[in-house]
C-alpha cells in the first residue's frame, strides 16, 4: 500500500548527529531490567496484532468442514490437518502456480529498481541543484502522491494503445516484451512521488560538507552522485526498496487494468483473487491462498531487516 | 512466452534501462560549464517528472475537467456534481466516514507504532518483536480484509462461532455481536485493520528515527534524573519529530486513498463508503463518470492542508 | 520475389472482396457484414463445421474471450470452444475474471477490449454500446442463428435501439423454489399450485416448529441481489408481464403502487420473523448471510423452502458432498407459483450474450459458432457435472445431465412460456448494480417498502 524509507531525523542543534557513543553496560542493564512492565506491554501489543494471522494460519490447515462448522482455535483440542487447501492452491488451474509466481518475479524486480532509481536521481536534483522553480516543483511531486489508481486507468491506458507522436504501441495483442512493459511503467509512475519523497528527505541529512569539499576538489554532479551520494544512500534504498517490493508484489489492480488482460504475464495475486471463485467463503482455499502470497514477501524483509535496524544508522555518520 | 522469454525480458529492460541511465549520466558530465550543469539537472530530473506528467499528472487533470461533466463526460454540468454530493444524505455519509478514516487512522497507528517501538528497543528479542508487527505489511490489504472478516464473523449467539471476537463475547457471557453490519461504530471496526495494517509501518520509521536520537543527550537527560514517561516526553518524541511527521503524513494520505479494505469487507454497504471506494462505484458500477471526478477531486482537495502542513516544515528546516 | 507477394495479395483480396460480396448479398435483416479469410477451411467436409467453413482458413489466428465466469465453471466453456478450434484452426484464449464488469469498461473505452466479451446484462451491453464505440454489430451469419434458435424476446435482449449485437449463450432460470424432497414425503407436504397454496404450506411448515423459509442476500458488493430477483418474481405475477416491462423501461414510476404492493407481498415471507430465517436466526441474518450459503439449511432439515435461481444446484455440493438434486433426491425445485388466474405462469430468468469488439474474420467465426445449436450442444456435453442450460433452442435436452438443468430447459424452449428478463440486468447501472441491490439490503434491515422504494425512484438517472 504505502511504500516509505526510515528516515533519519535531523536532530534539534540543526547538525548531523554525531556517532553515538558505546552505552555502557551498567546502563543497558539497568534499561532491560527496569521495565518488565515494558516487557509486558510489548508482549500484549505483539499477541494483539499476530492473532488473526495465526487464526488464518491455523485455518489453512483445517479440514473445509470444520472451518465452516467450529473455530479455529479448536483446532487445539481436536487437530485435523489437511493439506488438501495448498494442494488446491497449487494445481488446479491450466497455468500452473510456477507460472504466476515467475510473473510476479519478472513484474516485481524492474517496478522495482527504475523507479528507485529515477526517484534518487530526482532526489538528489531536489537537494542539491539549484534551479528555479525548484520548491513548487517538489511540491506538486510530493502533491500527486494523492492520485489513486483508478483514476489514471483509462487515461493511461488510452496512451499505451494510442501513443502521440507516433511512438511504439506499449498495449494490445503486439504489445513488446509481452505486455509487461505497461505494467513496469505504469508501477514506476505511481511509486515515484513517495519515492521522491522520502529519498530527498533522507538525502538531506548528508552533511553539506560531504558535497562541498567534493565539488572544491573539482566533482560535477555527477560524480558526486555517484561516488558520494549513492554508497552513503544505500541503507535508505534498500528500505525503500522493501516496502516498493512488498507494495508491486501485493498489487493487483495494476497488473489487471494494465496487464491486458493476458493470464500469461499474470502475477499471483490475479490467481489468489480468482481462487475464491464464484463462491466467495471459500476460506479453506482464501487462507491457503493468502499464505502462498505472503511467504516471499515475508522472506524478504526478514533478509533485509537489518537496513531498517542498522543502515540507517550508518547512513547519518559522516563518511 | 516461456519463462526464459520472460527473464529475458526482465533483463533486455533493466539492462536498457541501465544502459540509457549510464550514457545519459557520461555524456551530460562531459559538458562543462552552465550548460553543462542545466543538461545534468535535466538529465536528473526529467525522466521522473515525464513519468509523473504523463501517468498523475494528465489523468488528474482529466478528472477535474470530467467532475464538471455529465455522466458520460459529453456535456457541462458546471458545479452540479459538488451540490449532488453536499446534498445526497448517502454521499454526505460519505464524507463523514472518510473524515472518522483519516481523524483515527494516522493517530492511533503512529501512537501505537511509537509505543511498541519504544518498548521494544534495544530489548532481547527485538528483531522478533518488530517482524511480528510488521508482518502485516507484507500481506495485501485485501488479504488483511479477508483475515479480519475471518475475525469479524458472526452467527447465533446459540450456535458455535468461528470468528474469534465473537467467541470472545460469548464466552464472557454477550451475545454476539454484528460487528461488519452494524451502523455506525461498524466503520470503526473497519478503521482497525488500517491500523493494524500501518502500525507496522510507523513502527519500522520510528524505530530507526529512536535509535538515531544521540546518546549523549538521553545520557545528559538520565544524569539530571529524567527517565520513563518524562524522558519520552520531553526527550524521544521531540528528537523524533520529522520522523513523526513524515509517517503522520504518509499513512494520512493511504488511508485517504484506501478503497480494498471497504470493498472486500462490506462491498460498500452498511453505510461503511468512503471516499475513495465511492468515486470507483460511481465511475465504474454506475457509469456516472461526472460524480465519479467529482468524488476523486474532493479527495485531492482534501490533500491540501497535508501538503501546507509539509511545505511548512520544510521552510522551517531549511531556514535553520 | 515481390511478385509473387502480390500476386497471393491480389488471389487473397479477390477471394475477400468476392467472398464479403456474396455475404452482404446473403443477409437479410439484422447484421452486419461478415468478413472471411479466403483459403480453405480445416473442417472443410465434415458436418458440423458446415456453418464454419465458410470463414476460410483461420490457423494461427487467435481470439479472445473475456468473461465473468471463473473456476470452477470455466473449464467447462474451455472445453466446448475445441470444435471451434479443430473446424478451422484458430486458437481461442480464454480469460475469465471476478472484476470482469469494471475491466471491460475501462478496457473498452481505452481501446484495448477483448475480441469477445460474455455480457450478464443487457444493462451493461446498452451502456457499452452507447458509451464506447468499441461494440461491433453482429454480423448477419449470427442474426440469422439468433432467428431460428431463440424467440423474439431473447433477439431483443442482445439489441440495443434496434441493432442486434450480441447472441445468447447460457440462461438460467430464477422462478424456483428449492426444496427437499425427503422432507416434503416424510411430512406429507405437496407441492403447492398455486401462491395462497404456498403461504398455507408456510405455515403449516411453521407449525411443526422449524421457519420455514431460508434466504441469504450477501454477495460482497452485489449484496442485495437474491432480494431483487424475489421482487421482480412477484411483480411478474401481481401485476404481470406490462407493469413489468413499464417498470424495467421506466415507463412507470419505481415506486409505482404495484411494485409497492408486490414488494409488500415478498415482505410477508422475507420480512416476517415467523417465516424467516430458517437455520440462521432472525430477519437481519438474511443479509449476513451469503446467498451461497442461503438455502443450506434445507439439508440440515432446519428450513424447507428456498427461492433461488437454477444455478444454485452448484451450491448444493459444498454443503453435502454426493448430494442428489433430483425430484426422489435429496433437494430439488418447484416453479414458483403464480399469485392469480389473470398472468399467466411467468418465467423469470437471466443469460449471457456474447458480444465482440472486432469484425476480423475468425472473430466473426467464433460468434457465429457461440450462437448455434453445435455450440450449445457442445457446452452441455462439456458440463458433466450439470449446472448450465441454454434457451437456445436447438440444444437437445438429452445432453444435459442434471435434472435440474432439463426441467430449466424445458421451461425456456416451452413456446407458452412468458419469459422475461431480470430487470436488475436491464436498468441502467446506477439502479440495477447500484441503488437496487442497496435499498433492498435496507429493506430487509428494516426500511419501510415505500422509503426503499421512493430513493431507488431517485436514483433513476
Amino acid at each position: 500500500m504505502s511504500a516509505a524509507s526510515p528516515v533519519v531525523p535531523s536532530d534539534t542543534t540543526g547538525l548531523a548527529p554525531s556517532a553515538p557513543p558505546e552505552p555502557s553496560a551498567a546502563a543497558e542493564a539497568k534499561r532491560r531490567l527496569s521495565s518488565p512492565w515494558a516487557s509486558l506491554a510489548a508482549i500484549v501489543i505483539a499477541i494483539l496484532w499476530t492473532v488473526p494471522t495465526a487464526g488464518l494460519l491455523i485455518t489453512s490447515f483445517r479440514p473445509v468442514g470444520d472451518i465452516n462448522s467450529s473455530g479455529w482455535w479448536k483446532f487445539f483440542l481436536d487437530p485435523n490437518v489437511t493439506l488438501d487447501n495448498y494442494r488446491a492452491v497449487f494445481t488446479g488451474d491450466d497455468v500452473g502456480l510456477s507460472t504466476y509466481l515467475v510473473n510476479s518475479i519478472v513484474i516485481t524486480l524492474p517496478a522495482v529498481l527504475i523507479p528507485i532509481a529515477l526517484a534518487t536521481m530526482a532526489a538528489y536534483a531536489f537537494a542539491w541543484m539549484k534551479f528555479p522553480g525548484r520548491n513548487a516543483l517538489f511540491v506538486a511531486v510530493f502533491a500527486l502522491q494523492i492520485v489513486p489508481i483508478q483514476v489514471t486507468m483509462i487515461p493511461l491506458l488510452s496512451l499505451y494503445v494510442d501513443p502521440p507522436f507516433g511512438l511504439p504501441q506499449l498495449a494490445g495483442a503486439n504489445a513488446p516484451g509481452g505486455g509487461f512493459y505497461t505494467i513496469w511503467l505504469s508501477h514506476a509512475m505511481f511509486a515515484l512521488p513517495l519515492a521522491i519523497f522520502l529519498l530527498h528527505n533522507f538525502m538531506r541529512e548528508i552533511p553539506g560538507e560531504l558535497v562541498e569539499s567534493a565539488r572544491v576538489d573539482g566533482a560535477g554532479h555527477v560524480q558526486i552522485f555517484t561516488r558520494i551520494m549513492l554508497p552513503l544512500m544505500v541503507p535508505a534504498i534498500a528500505a525503500f526498496g522493501i516496502f516498493q517490493f512488498l507494495w508491486v508484489w501485493n498489487d493487483l489492480l495494476v497488473a489487471l487494468v494494465f496487464g491486458g488482460g493476458s493470464l500469461n504475464i499474470s502475477p499471483m495475486t490475479v490467481r489468489l483473487a480468482e481462487l475464491s471463485g464464484t463462491r466467495d467463503q471459500a476460506w479453506h482455499l482464501l487462507s491457503a491462498g493468502a499464505f502462498v502470497s505472503l511467504i516471499i514477501p515475508l522472506i524478504v524483509f526478514l533478509a533485509l531487516q537489518r537496513y531498517f535496524v542498522r543502515g540507517l544508522l550508518a547512513g547519518s555518520v559522516k563518511g | 512466452m516461456s519463462t526464459g522469454e520472460k527473464f529475458l525480458q526482465l533483463l533486455i529492460v533493466i539492462g536498457l534501462f541501465l544502459a540509457v541511465m549510464a550514457v545519459v549520466l557520461v555524456l551530460t558530465s562531459r559538458v562543462r560549464s552552465r550548460v553543462g550543469e542545466m543538461l545534468q539537472t535535466t538529465a536528473f530530473l526529467l525522466p521522473a517528472v515525464l513519468l509523473l506528467a504523463l501517468g498523475l499528472l494528465y489523468p488528474a487533470i482529466r478528472t477535474v475537467i470530467e467532475s464538471f461533466r455529465d455522466r458520460t463526460s459529453s456535456e457541462w454540468v458546471g458545479l452540479a456534481n459538488y451540490e449532488a454530493i453536499f446534498t445526497d444524505d448517502a454521499l454526505l455519509q460519505v464524507l463523514r466516514n472518510t473524515a472518522i478514516w483519516v481523524l483515527v487512522t494516522p493517530v492511533l497507528a503512529t501512537v501505537i507504532g511509537l509505543v511498541y517501538a519504544v518498548l521494544v528497543d534495544r530489548a532481547r528479542f527485538e528483531r522478533f518483536a518488530k517482524a511480528l508487527m510488521f508482518m502485516p505489511m507484507a500481506i495485501s490489504l485485501v488479504g488483511a480484509s479477508l483475515i479480519w472478516r475471518f475475525v469479524y464473523s458472526y452467527r447465533e449467539t446459540d450456535a458455535a462461532q468461528i470468528g474469534v471476537l465473537n467467541q470472545l463475547l460469548k464466552s464472557l457471557g454477550f451475545e454476539t455481536y454484528r460487528f461488519i453490519s452494524t451502523e455506525p461504530w461498524n466503520t470503526l471496526f473497519l478503521v482497525v485493520v488500517m491500523i493494524w495494517v500501518q502500525a507496522g509501518f510507523a513502527m519500522t520509521i520510528l524505530s530507526a528515527a529512536i535509535k538515531a536520537v544521540p546518546d549523549d543527550i538521553v545520557e545528559a537527560a538520565r544524569l539530571d534524573g529524567v527517565s520513563g514517561w518524562r524522558m519520552f516526553r520531553y526527550i524521544t518524541v521531540p528528537s523524533i519529530r520529522p520522523s513523526l511527521i513524515v509517517v503522520l503524513t504518509t499513512i494520512t494520505i493511504a488511508t485517504l486513498k484506501v478503497f480494498d479494505i471497504v470493498r472486500t469487507m462490506t462491498g460498500g454497504n452498511f453505510g461503511t463508503s468512503v471516499l475513495a471506494y465511492e468515486f470507483y462505484a460511481q465511475g465504474f458500477r454506475a457509469f456516472n463518470n461526472g460524480l465519479g471526478a467529482a468524488l476523486a477531486v474532493l479527495l485531492f482537495v482534501l490533500v491540501i492542508p497535508i501538503v501546507i502542513y509539509n511545505v511548512r516544515q520544510m521552510r522551517k528546516v531549511e531556514a535553520r | 520475389m515481390r511478385s509473387i507477394h502480390l500476386r497471393r495479395a491480389l488471389a487473397t483480396g479477390a477471394v475477400l472482396v468476392l467472398g464479403a460480396g456474396l455475404a452482404a448479398c446473403g443477409g437479410d435483416d439484422g447484421g452486419g457484414e461478415t468478413n472471411t479469410a479466403g483459403g480453405t477451411s480445416p473442417g472443410e467436409g465434415k458436418a458440423e463445421c458446415e456453418a464454419l467453413t465458410e470463414f476460410g482458413d483461420l490457423s494461427g489466428k487467435t481470439v479472445s474471450v473475456y468473461t465473468s465466469i471463473v473456476a470452477p465453471e470455466d473449464q467447462p466453456h474451455i472445453d466446448s470452444y475445441k470444435l471451434f478450434e479443430e473446424c478451422t484452426g484458430a486458437t481461442v484464449n480464454y480469460e475469465g475474471s471476478k472484476e470482469f464488469e469494471a475491466q471491460l469498461v475501462v478496457r473498452a473505452r481505452s481501446g484495448n477490449p477483448p475480441d469477445i466479451a460474455y455480457i450478464p446484462q443487457p444493462g451493461l451491453l446498452a451502456n457499452l454500446v452507447n458509451d464506447t464505440d468499441a461494440v461491433v454489430e453482429a454480423p448477419s451469419t449470427v442474426a440469422d442463428n439468433v432467428d431460428e434458435f431463440f424467440g423474439e424476446d431473447w433477439k431483443s435482449y442482445g439489441s440495443v435501439d434496434g441493432t442486434f449485437y450480441a447472441a445468447p449463450l447460457g440462461a438460467n432460470v430464477k422462478s424456483f423454489v428449492w426444496y427437499s424432497p425427503k422432507m416434503f414425503a416424510d411430512n406429507g407436504w405437496e407441492i403447492p399450485e398455486t401462491w395462497d397454496d404456498m403461504m398455507t404450506l408456510s405455515e403449516e411448515i411453521a407449525a411443526t416448529g422449524i421457519k420455514p423459509w431460508c434466504a441469504g442476500i450477501g454477495s460482497g458488493e452485489a449484496t442485495g441481489w437474491p432480494a431483487t430477483d424475489w421482487l421482480e418474481d412477484t411483480l411478474l405475477r401481481d401485476g404481470g408481464a406490462d407493469v413489468y416491462d413499464q417498470w424495467v423501461n421506466h415507463e412507470i414510476p419505481f415506486d409505482d403502487p404495484a411494485v409497492v404492493e408486490a414488494l409488500d407481498r415478498v415482505g410477508s415471507i422475507l420480512k416476517n420473523p415467523d417465516m424467516v430465517n430458517g437455520g440462521y436466526g432472525d430477519v437481519k441474518s438474511i443479509v449476513e448471510t451469503t446467498f451461497q450459503d442461503g438455502g443450506l439449511p434445507i439439508l440440515e432439515g432446519k428450513c424447507a423452502l428456498h427461492r433461488q435461481a437454477s444455478f444454485y444446484a452448484a451450491n448444493w455440493g459444498e454443503a453435502k458432498a454426493d448430494v442428489q438434486i433430483a425430484e426422489d433426491g435429496d433437494v430439488f425445485a418447484f416453479y414458483l407459483p403464480p399469485t392469480n388466474d389473470e398472468n399467466g405462469s411467468p418465467v423469470l430468468g437471466g443469460g449471457e450474450f456474447a458480444a465482440a469488439f472486432s469484425d476480423r474474420p475468425e472473430v466473426q467465426a467464433f460468434q457465429t459458432y457461440l450462437s448455434s445449436d453445435v455450440w450449445a450442444n457442445e457446452k452441455a456435453k462439456a458440463t458433466p457435472d450439470g449446472g448450465w442450460v441454454s434457451a437456445n433452442t436447438g440444444l437437445d435436452v438429452a445432453n444435459l445431465t442434471s435434472p435440474i438443468d432439463q426441467l430449466s430447459a424445458e421451461i425456456l424452449q416451452d413456446p407458452e412460456a412468458v419469459f422475461r428478463f431480470d430487470g436488475s440486468d436491464m436498468m441502467p447501472g446506477a439502479v440495477g448494480a447500484g441503488s437496487f441491490w442497496k435499498e433492498m439490503t435496507a429493506w430487509i434491515g428494516g426500511k419501510s417498502t415505500e422509503d426503499a422504494l421512493a430513493d431507488i425512484e431517485s436514483s433513476w438517472p
